[in-house]
């Protein structure tokens, strides 16, 4: 059994399907990357392996366990981290609250919790902003905060939705090496990306989907070689 | 290190009180300022910290006043069981409100809230077997002096802003905040956010459950339209909280005090100047009028719901370096 | 059988009149995405406006003239100047522009009291007292009047909001507010206008109430409940559901008036209120998104 299995899950909103019968296994360590244009189901799906809502059809599975329809909270838990596409920070609390409030999900002590929160925002490189105020914070800080708190909830597997979209270039080599580091640290990491430099070259698999249904897996080249995700991304390939 | 040094010196001030100060009238002022210290702190927890507006607090109130009343009249025990039961009765009430309510985001959820005041108003009044309805409870107070009931005032509004302080400083109290920021990146984070709303609300509840029972104990009497008042329970406790700081630790002991006072500036239309001025001046349009201030207090809480909310929402507490800046004109350096 | 034809005609003359309150309420909903817990309040002080005219011989349906504009003046001061400017507020306080409403709605119910007293007040008319005959169904003719005003009042609203450009200005507004201000809508000017329109409407109620209800100061918080309950039973934002919901609360508090009781009116009200919560998805379920 795959370490992380997605299994022709389908999801409709009233008479809009928006996934339709995606499929696709995980290997415990990779860097997994998930494609395709706006409005393909990409986000669609991370919400529903997060527990955000349940799939119309299909399972997910993690480590040989079923986790579809499961609450967000259980599935955080159960070592399943994400990011939010837009970013959710918890505005009136500094960087160092939020992670610490993240810190509590394995910890129960506030010496632990902090203890925890500091060396997690040392990973993420966000020490020097600690006691800035999460809403003050630029986007490139606020999207690095998503990750800093998903890391201290210790996931077995992390899932990034558009973390370096809005970033400089000089934040997005950051943002490669962060994802890196998190791979490094024993993370198994699916990622969302519009960007393709950074997705093609971080991933070691990229599965590509549109219109809610998979038109490709593969390698980065592989995938960027053929023909029907060049016809999606037709206007906005970065390669 | 200074910060926590004034709640220490008002905490020796207020339990050195008694000695000093005899009068009944103040004694009884202090009283009711302590009571509102419990339910505007009580109230914050829920609203301030986990972002879940009621308002129908009065309902919790009401309840814990119902339960010390009605365990003497139906079961002859002492009005004390309802200081201990109180709290646990109006629990009891909130959480199936919360289990039904807590779904509904935002205003709708103190909607809600207010229906379930007014229910349980209107349920109090009709149930004239079980409560005696509009004729109410009464019973006769244990101490013939103020002086204990001021102690156990005390005691309550320590053990509440403490328990409450040591709360918010953990991890319920991160959770609580995380709530009230974004509920959907809480979850996502590992918390279980129904879990703690009701935990939140149950800790609210069963300190205003509480300061009701003993205000049935204190008083001696009750009725369905003095505890479980919209206006002089439910709107109060909001004031309280807004007035001195929602989302702050002694926001609410702030407000309570700021509201006690200006509840009773209504109440004695404005500490007797009208009716020393019409007795001074010997035109009745003073005495009329310090008989319409009396009845005006709720017109000033009106007002003042506006005027906070639109220019102190954070209340004293919370918007302290706005009011030095505007009031005071203290500017800070830079 | 004639007696459940009585009730159901008196339910349903009541539920134009609460529809033209509802659909107040659910404009300012639909637009500004507030409560307005000041709405009974709103009408309370038009069934004064009519009570005063009446004292001076002005018959209470000519007032909806003057109650109108006046409200809808009131109604645009209140979003423009306590409403709006919430908007633009830094605070953490959670829902302080319904605690304003709340606010709003006492201040005015005490000026009410200050200016009027608690007592109950009448309106005397001498052709609207009378009943008319269908049948054995007796129709009162007020309520029926009220019934015919309020349907061309609720006919001219849809009128207005289908065909208008500002009618669709306030449409385009209640759906995406970000929207209609990138396509050149003043969304700022139109919560005033809405507000002010949502309070006209509910002072018109107040005009067509006030010959068959007694005026007292303290009438707002029912009606204000009652606003809410006809607009969460109809649909948040739905003026076609505000009709809906009118009509069920009509209906309902006459079939309680006439098999239980007239104490019960309040409790049917109330019942409702919590039905919907537990059983109505359509209505509950909206409540539950943000």
């Amino acid at each position: 059994m795959a370490y992380f299995r997605v299994e022709k899950l389908v999801k409709k909103f009233g008479g809009l399907t928006a996934v339709n019968d995606v499929t696709f296994d995980v290997e415990k360590g990779e860097i997994f990357g998930l494609i395709g244009p706006n409005g393909s189901g990409k986000t669609t799906t991370f919400n529903m392996i997060s527990g955000v809502y349940p799939p119309t059809s299909g399972r997910v599975v993690f480590r040989d366990r079923e986790i579809q329809g499961m609450k967000s909270h259980r599935i955080c838990h159960l070592g399943v981290g994400r990011t939010f596409q837009v970013v959710k920070p918890l505005g009136r609390m500094t960087v160092l609250d939020n992670v610490i409030a993240a810190s509590f999900s394995r910890v129960n002590s506030m010496r632990e919790a902090r203890s925890t929160a500091l060396r997690t925002l040392e990973f993420c490189g966000l020490s020097p902003v600690q006691e800035v105020l999460a809403k003050s914070l630029p986007i490139a800080g606020r999207k690095r905060l998503e990750i800093a708190r998903a890391m201290a909830t210790r996931p077995e597997l992390l899932l990034l939705d558009e973390t370096a979209a809005g970033l400089n270039p000089t934040e997005l080599v950051e943002a490669i090496e962060l994802i890196r580091k998190i791979r490094e640290n024993g993370t198994t990491v699916i990622i969302i990306e519009h960007i393709m430099h950074v997705i093609m070259t971080i991933s070691d698999r990229i599965h590509a989907i549109n219109f809610g249904q998979t038109i490709a897996e593969g390698t980065p080249k592989e995938v960027a070689a053929n023909p029907a995700v060049i016809e999606a991304y037709l206007g906005t390939d970065y390669a | 290190m200074k910060k926590h040094l004034y709640p220490l010196i008002l905490l020796a001030f207020l339990a050195l009180l008694p000695l000093a100060v005899k009068s009944n009238y103040f004694l009884h002022l202090m009283i009711l300022f302590l009571l509102w210290v419990v339910i505007g702190s009580s109230w914050n927890i829920l609203a301030g910290y986990t972002g879940q507006v009621s308002f129908g607090h009065a309902a919790f109130f009401g309840v814990g006043a119902y339960t010390a009343g009605l365990l003497f009249q139906h079961l002859q025990l002492s009005p004390w069981w309802g200081m201990a039961l109180g709290g646990v009765v109006a629990v009891l009430i909130g959480l199936p409100f919360g289990a039904i309510c807590f779904p509904l985001r935002g205003a709708y959820f103190a909607l809600a809230s207010l229906a379930l005041g007014e229910g349980i108003r209107h349920i109090t009044t009709i149930a004239e077997g079980f409560t005696g309805g509009m004729m109410g409870i009464m019973i006769m107070p244990t101490f013939t002096s103020k002086v204990p009931y001021y102690y156990i005032a005390l005691g309550l509004a320590i053990l509440s802003v403490a328990s409450i302080q040591a709360i918010i400083s953990s991890k319920p109290g991160y959770y609580f905040v995380s709530i009230r920021e974004d509920q959907d990146a809480a979850a996502s984070l590992g918390i279980n956010t129904t879990l703690y709303k009701n935990i939140s609300l149950a800790i609210s509840a069963f300190w205003t459950g509480m300061a009701g029972a003993l205000y049935m104990n204190y008083m001696g009497f009750i009725d369905p339209h003095v505890v479980f008042s919209l206006h002089d329970y439910s709107v109060m406790a909001i004031l309280v909280a807004i007035v001195g700081g929602v989302g702050t630790i002694y926001g609410p002991t702030v407000g309570a005090f700021i509201m006690v006072a200006f509840q009773e500036l209504f109440r004695t239309g404005f500490f007797g100047l009208f009716e020393y001025l019409g007795k001074a001046t010997g035109s009745p349009a003073f005495t009329t009028l310090s008989g319409a201030i009396h009845q005006a207090h709720v017109l000033g809480f009106g007002i003042l719901v506006i005027v906070v909310i639109l220019f102190l929402p954070n209340g004293v507490v919370g918007d302290w370096e706005k009011i030095k800046r505007n009031v005071f004109r203290i500017n800070p350096a830079g | 059988m004639d007696v459940f034809l009585q009730t159901l005609v008196a339910g349903i003359l009541k539920g134009g009149l609460y529809a033209l309150i509802g659909i107040g309420m659910t404009l300012i909903m639909g637009v500004m995405g507030i409560i307005n817990l000041a709405h009974g309040q709103l009408m309370m002080l038009a069934m004064y406006v009519t009570f005063v005219l009446n004292t001076m011989g002005v018959d209470p349906y000519v007032s909806l003239f003057v109650a109108m504009p006046l409200l809808f003046l009131l109604g645009v001061t209140i979003q423009k100047f306590l409403l709006n400017p919430l908007i633009k507020v830094e605070t953490i306080l959670p829902e302080n522009q319904v605690l304003m409403t709340v606010g709003i709605g006492m201040v005015l119910t005490e000026i009410a009291r200050f200016a009027f007293s608690s007592d109950y007040k009448y309106i005397t008319t001498g052709y609207a007292n009378q009943t008319f005959y269908l049948g054995n169904i007796s129709f009162s003719m007020a309520l029926t009047i009220a019934f015919a005003i309020a349907l061309a009042f609720t006919a001219a609203m849809f009128w207005f909001l289908l065909k208008t450009d500002l009618g669709r200005s306030i449409r385009a507004t209640a759906q995406d507010k970000d929207a209609a201000t990138l396509m050149g809508v003043n969304t700022g000017r139109i919560t005033v206008v809405t507000f002010g329109l949502g309070s006209a409407l509910v002072a018109a109620a107040g005009c067509l109430l006030a010959p068959v209800y007694y005026i007292f100061p303290d009438l707002g918080g029912p009606f204000t409940a009652k606003a809410f309950i006809i607009t969460i039973l109809g649909g948040l934002g739905s003026t076609v559901g505000a009709i809906f919901g009118g009509v069920t609360l009509g209906l309902a508090e006459s079939m309680g008036a006439t098999y239980f009781g007239m104490e019960y009116e309040d409790i049917v009200g109330l019942t409702i209120f919590i039905l919907v919560l537990l059983f109505l998805p359509g209505g509950f379920k909206r409540l539950t998104k943000v």
